[in-house]
Order: C-alpha cells, then sequence, then structure tokens
C-alpha cells in the first residue's frame, strides 16, 4: 500500500470534513421524538425542535423528510409520533387527528429570466396537460416548456391537481422531483422551465438569490401576505398529523409549535402562523 | 485430510471460518426468500404478465407496468458501461504495464478515494454542475445522459482497480515471452495480458455492471423519474430502483407489494448477470506453467 499518496489524499478530505464540523451536546438527551414527512414542512420543523431542544434538554427532536403520505402512513404505523402533511386531511384519514400550525400556499415559478408575470387558471392546465407546448403562445419569449411536475405521494401535487382540477396521469411531465428543494434547483437551472413549490420555500429562497421568480395565479400576487388575508386561492394548511393517544413529547411540541411566542420562527419560514394562546 | 490428529487451533478455525461461510451465504438466501414471500401477494393479485403488459404505472389505479421502468435500468447500465469500461480497462492497462511504479502508486491511490465517494455526492455534483451543462441552460439536461455520466463515475474505479489487478496476476513470463517475440505494448496488451487477465477483468465489469444495476440515490436526482421509455440522451426516465425509492416511504399493502416485485426483477437481472459472466469469463488465468489453457 502506498502510504504518503494516499496519507495525503487522506489529509485533504480530513481537513474540508474537519471544517465543516460543528459541536452538539448530545450527552443526556435520552428521548427522541420523530418527526417525518412533508418536505415543506420538514424545514419549519427542524427549527421549532432546535429551540425546542433548547428548553428542554433531555428530548432530541429528529426530522426526517419523504412527503405527506409518509408522514401519514409513519404516523399510522407508529415510525413517528407525528407526522407532518402539507395538506387537509383526506375522509379516509379521519382516523387521525391533526393539528394546523401554519398556512401556506403553493406558487407556480418559472426561471427568474422569464419575462411573464402571471398566469391563469386555463393556461397553467394547458401547460400540464401538454396543449401548450411553447411559452410563445403565453407571450412570452419562444422557447418549449420544461414542465416540472412532483412526484406522488406529495402533497404539493394533490394540492396543484386538485385545485385545477387534474388527475395524476393527465399531467405531462419532462422532469419529476421529489422534494421541493429538488423542484427549485432545476427550475434555476433551466431558463424555459415552470413547476410550483410552496411559497414560503420559495420566497426564502428567492431572498438567497436563487433565480426564479414567483408568478400570480388568476392576477392574485403569491406572497404570503396574500395567503394570510385569504386572497390567494391555492393555499393549504401545515399540519402536524398524529394516531391515537399522543404521547407526552408530541403533545408538548405540538403546543410548542402553537405558541405565539414562537411564532418568529414560522414568520421566519415565510408562513402565516396560526397561533393558539 | 492428514492422518494424524488436527491441532485444536486448526479445527477451531475451520469451524469458525464455516459458520461465517455459511452465514453470508444465508443471508442472501433469507433475504431472496423475503423479497419473494413480500412479492407473492402482487404476483398472485395481478398476474406476473400484468407487469408486463399494464399500459403505465399508475399504482393508485391499479396499473403495474414495470417495462418502461426495467428499460431505463438497462439503459443507463449500458449507457455507463459503454463509457466506464474503456476508461477503466484502459486506466487498468496504464497503471499494470506502463505507468513508472511511483506514478501507478499515486494513480491507484486516487482512483481508490474515487471508489469511495458516497453516491448521494455524485448526485449532488451531476444535479448541480452536470445537469445544466447537457441542458444548456435551456433545457432540462435530467435524462438518460446524465444519469450514465454519473454512473460512468461510479463504476469507473471498480473496472480499473480489478483490471490492474488481473494483470498484476498475469505470470511474468507470459509478457517477457511476448517482448522476446517482439511484440510492442499495444500488441502484448492486446494479445497476450488482457486475454490472460480475461477472468479477473471480467469480474470486475461484473461487480460494476451489479453496482450500476442497483444504485438508486444518484439516478434519482438527475435522471427526470418520469415514467417512460427511454426515448432520447436529454429525455427523462425513472429506473426501478429510483422509482422504489421515490414510492416505498408512503406505499401501503398492495402497493408496497408490487414495489417488491421491482425489487424481485432486480434481484434476478443480477443473478442472471453472474450466470453469463460464468459462462463467458470461462478461461482461467493462465498459469505459470507455459501454457495458456485456453477451455473455452
Amino acid at each position: 500500500m502506498s502510504t504518503p499518496s494516499h496519507l495525503a489524499c487522506l489529509l485533504l478530505l480530513a481537513s474540508t470534513a474537519i471544517s465543516a464540523c460543528g459541536g452538539d451536546a448530545a450527552a443526556g438527551r435520552t428521548e427522541t421524538l420523530i418527526l417525518t414527512g412533508s418536505s415543506t414542512v420538514a424545514p419549519l420543523a427542524t427549527e421549532l425542535g432546535v429551540r425546542f431542544e433548547e428548553q428542554n434538554p433531555t428530548i432530541r427532536v429528529d426530522v426526517q423528510s419523504g412527503g405527506s403520505s409518509r408522514g401519514i402512513a409513519d404516523a399510522r404505523s407508529g415510525h413517528a409520533q407525528i407526522g407532518m402533511a402539507s395538506r387537509a386531511l383526506k375522509a379516509s384519514e379521519s382516523d387521525l387527528a391533526a393539528e394546523t400550525i401554519a398556512r401556506d400556499g403553493v406558487g407556480l415559478i418559472v426561471h427568474a429570466s422569464n419575462p411573464l408575470t402571471s398566469l391563469d387558471a386555463e393556461a397553467v392546465r394547458g401547460i400540464y396537460t401538454g396543449k401548450i407546448t411553447d411559452w410563445s403562445e403565453l407571450g412570452g419569449t419562444p422557447g418549449r416548456i420544461t414542465v416540472v411536475n412532483k412526484a406522488e405521494g406529495r402533497a404539493t401535487l394533490a394540492v396543484f391537481l386538485e385545485h385545477f382540477g387534474l388527475e395524476s396521469r393527465d399531467v405531462h411531465a419532462d422532469v419529476i422531483a421529489g422534494e421541493n428543494e429538488q423542484a427549485i434547483k432545476t427550475i434555476a437551472g433551466t431558463t424555459s422551465s415552470i413547476g410550483y413549490v410552496s411559497i414560503g420555500t420559495a420566497e426564502i429562497d428567492i431572498e438567497a438569490g436563487i433565480e426564479i421568480k414567483l408568478l400570480a395565479l388568476d392576477g392574485v400576487p403569491a406572497t404570503t401576505a396574500a395567503v394570510a388575508d385569504g386572497s390567494y386561492p391555492m393555499a393549504r394548511p401545515l399540519n402536524l398529523v398524529t394516531f391515537g393517544d399522543r404521547t407526552d413529547w408530541a403533545q408538548r411540541f405540538i403546543d410548542f409549535a402553537h405558541d405565539p411566542k414562537n411564532a418568529d420562527l414560522i414568520l421566519r419560514e415565510s408562513f402565516v402562523p396560526i397561533s393558539k394562546p | 485430510m492428514s492422518p494424524y490428529a488436527r491441532p485444536k487451533r486448526d479445527r477451531a478455525l475451520s469451524v469458525v471460518l464455516l459458520s461465517s461461510a455459511a452465514l453470508a451465504a444465508s443471508l442472501i438466501v433469507l433475504i431472496l426468500v423475503f423479497v419473494f414471500g413480500e412479492a407473492r401477494g402482487a404476483l398472485r393479485a395481478e398476474g406476473f404478465t400484468a407487469f408486463l403488459t399494464d399500459a403505465g404505472w399508475h399504482p393508485t389505479d391499479g396499473e403495474f407496468g414495470l417495462l418502461p421502468m426495467a428499460a431505463a435500468t438497462l439503459a443507463t447500465t449500458l449507457g455507463a458501461l459503454v463509457m466506464a469500461a474503456p476508461l477503466g480497462i484502459g486506466a487498468g492497462l496504464f497503471n499494470a504495464l506502463i505507468a513508472p511504479r511511483p506514478v501507478a502508486r499515486f494513480h491507484r491511490a486516487l482512483v481508490e478515494v474515487l471508489a469511495g465517494i458516497p453516491s448521494v455526492v455524485f448526485g449532488l455534483w451531476g444535479l448541480v454542475v452536470l445537469v445544466p451543462l447537457i441542458g444548456g441552460g435551456e433545457r432540462s439536461g435530467q435524462g438518460l445522459l446524465a444519469a450514465s455520466v454519473v454512473l460512468a463515475l461510479m463504476i469507473l474505479p471498480t473496472i480499473a482497480l480489478s483490471t490492474e489487478a488481473a494483470l498484476e496476476r498475469v505470470p511474468r513470463e507470459l509478457l517477457q515471452g511476448a517482448a522476446a517475440l517482439g511484440l510492442g505494448p499495444v500488441a502484448c496488451a492486446r494479445r497476450v495480458a488482457l486475454p490472460a487477465a480475461r477472468r479477473g477483468v471480467i469480474a470486475g465489469l461484473v461487480l460494476a455492471t451489479g453496482r450500476a444495476i442497483g444504485e438508486t440515490m444518484a439516478v434519482l436526482m438527475v435522471a427526470g423519474n418520469v415514467v417512460a421509455w427511454p426515448a432520447g440522451l436529454r429525455e427523462p426516465l425513472r429506473t426501478l430502483t429510483g422509482n422504489i425509492a421515490l414510492e416505498m416511504g408512503y406505499a401501503t399493502q398492495e402497493h408496497r407489494s408490487v414495489l417488491f416485485v421491482a425489487g424481485l426483477v432486480l434481484m434476478l437481472a443480477v443473478a442472471l448477470l453472474v450466470v453469463l459472466a460464468s459462462l463467458f469469463g470461462g478461461a482461467p488465468t493462465a498459469t505459470s506453467h507455459g501454457g495458456g489453457a485456453s477451455s473455452a
């Protein structure tokens, strides 16, 4: 085995790894609260979890994404104490209890260089069913539209389909994204693309400089303010879902999310807080 | 068997090694039994042909056409091999036969580091760097080419390292004989070294193909994930593994069972691969008893 060259490579990698290390006193955290589900709610749950851990030294909050359907399945199976869902519960999910902690909207996003600022429902239906294939048909710069859809099991897809009255098999997509961020990165890298993500997530990324922009829907701008005053049509609740008897920590976490003192975390993620003082 | 009683230590070692081998073998069998058991529900309910003939993949509506995704797995794997095999075998040849020792050592270290990079890192790089490059800004570059390139990068080290190891096992006498006959490096590599190392090279290729078939995360991030027949280099597709990853998290009952059918198909594909490899890689590496005993 060649020691010097291996050592050199190893040192190079180690120095990059060490610089990325943080610190966390994990000692003493004996209990775990697991939340899984919506990739829209996950960043918010993580932030709430960090503050929750600071105030409760014995609990560790573990947040995983995977889609709203996963959150609901995991809540039922007991793998997670709380499931995260970015939509209202369906009739078939009446065995679960949902606590709404925030409201969010689903906004259409395009690349920042796209000259359009608004789309109406007919145009969106036409684009997603493959009837409208070029931006020039809508008054934009000519180019074949790259349609980005979300994967099955994602609540954002369910909300989108329900609002526009479409079935999943009607949609002709060019790219199917899993998480919100995957959709955003795809659109930021393709000038002719269109997709839809959580408005809160999009606003945060636009502020961070990612090259996307939100389109108004039927004339209503896609902003958190419009979601807050109820004027934005494609809005949805962000829910923490539980099955059966809640564990003590689960109830405390839900109360923590409702606490007006923590509404700043929700506002920071660009969602509309639902506080129960 | 020795006529003398074997010392306790040797017997103990035999027992330990036998147990380890049995454990490893039984794990494979157990996994196969488990996957088949979980898949049986869907196979009985739908019948095997449904998976081949159903129009599309709409599990919530009872349509389970697996063929487009199986074709996508095949296409990305072949694409990766087409790119990685020549480069990998070339790298192995370079290291074993041509490079001076220090250069070979450094090159091998680099390849080994490449082998250790986690696949999700390749996926991230692919999504952020490769996909915009392939798409050219106008359209999305997620598709067959992106997936194949990312896979090729992942299997390249496997092919390179096993080719190099196989070539090193070729007896020096063969290479010296070739040199004595006046064969230059190219002819020697083509006619003597590589044929003699054939088994090891093919074993490396089988390993690499198996990895390419099973790779999930990196492909998921750059392939586009639309269930469709592979239509072009920049057209999106969804592999069987990517499909399982996307849907397993929330699939219930019948849908889950169907995903296990996909898993079964993958396992059978790899098994078939191993069988084919043993048929075609038949000739043993030439021994040093002066003769390429080439039994086909």
